[in-house]
């Protein structure tokens, strides 16, 4: 496999299409994430509109807090360039070395998710739930879509991390933990949307 | 990009590149609101821009997303959605605001 296979979609944009199964694939899943951008670029959109429609209700100025959407922020960044190092191991045929990067994006991601649910609990807790206000509704709606890639995200790390043990690091193994990449490092992009368009402003 | 630099570029250094500006676009849109040494509306710009800058950080170091060297179906695809999330996005802002200033005349 050249290293270009290691690059979104897997080939040359100046070579013949060749009928590979991989660069399909990739292909594939890139088409998935670009409608998944779309989905969130509307509930950003949602939470545009609704983002003052707090109907006598909590603004985000006394919701929010900075430390906490810093800390989210500083994990999934953390655990971007985790897999980064994982995914770079997997290239030097380290099977060992990406097994405990896998683990330590795991518990960063975990970590994140878990903060998350946290604030959400927080949020419920004082009266501050999805059902308050249009505000909530589309803040909730959001950062709630978001938590839930993630959660899935750490799924599909477990399952990757069981397949690179059991399996060894194949070729489809391979392919499917360069997808799993994408699919994590597009994750941390929709986050630095959420504390630009959502955190920061608010608690500005 | 030639195909035997594109290793080197994919390496250790490269991530790294892109973590450090990661986080540096970060600490700048979170050090401002923590300290608020400006008013509202160039706090705001500097975030919007800061975000944009990263987006595109994240899109070239961690997805490896390049002009020359990503297929060009996938080019399309992503020049595709952002036209799509333009129409959308500003349409539905367009309505929104009209909306408003209607509904409050």
């Amino acid at each position: 496999m050249t290293a270009d296979a290691f690059a979104v979609g897997g080939r040359n944009a100046d070579e013949p299409a060749m009928p590979d199964v991989y660069a399909q694939r990739a292909f594939g899943f890139w088409l998935y994430l670009m409608s998944d951008a779309i989905i969130f670029s509307l509930l950003f959109a949602t939470y545009a509109v609704m983002a003052r429609n707090n109907a006598a209700g909590p603004t985000g100025h006394t919701l929010f807090s900075l430390p906490n959407a810093f800390g989210e922020t500083l994990l999934l960044l953390f655990s971007s360039i985790t897999f980064g190092f994982a995914t770079l191991a997997m290239k030097a045929g380290e099977r060992a070395r990406m097994l405990s990067w896998l683990l330590i994006t795991f518990v960063l991601g975990l970590a994140f998710v878990g903060l998350e649910i946290r604030e959400f609990h927080g949020l419920v807790q004082a009266g501050a739930g999805p059902d308050r206000s249009g505000f909530l509704s589309a803040f909730f709606t959001l950062v709630g879509t978001h938590g839930l890639h993630v959660s899935f995200g750490l799924i599909w790390i477990l399952i990757m991390a069981s397949q690179v043990m059991v399996k060894g690091l194949t070729a489809p193994v391979t392919s499917r933990c360069l997808r799993l990449g994408l699919f994590w490092h597009f994750l941390d992009i929709v986050w630095v949307g959420i504390f630009s368009v959502v955190y920061l402003p608010g608690i500005l | 990009m030639a195909r035997s630099t594109t290793d080197n570029d994919h390496g250790l250094k490269f991530y790294l590149t892109g973590f450090a500006l990661a986080l540096i676009l970060t600490a700048i849109p979170f050090a401002l609101v923590a300290t608020n040494p400006l008013p509202k509306l160039p706090t705001l710009i500097i975030i919007g821009v800061a975000a944009v800058i990263q987006v595109l950080v994240h899109l070239r170091y961690f997805l490896h997303l390049a002009l020359t060297s990503t297929p060009r179906e996938n080019l399309l695809a992503i020049v595709f959605t952002a036209i799509l999330i333009f129409l959308m996005v500003g349409g539905s802002f367009w309505i929104m605001l009209d909306l408003n200033h209607r509904m409050s005349m």
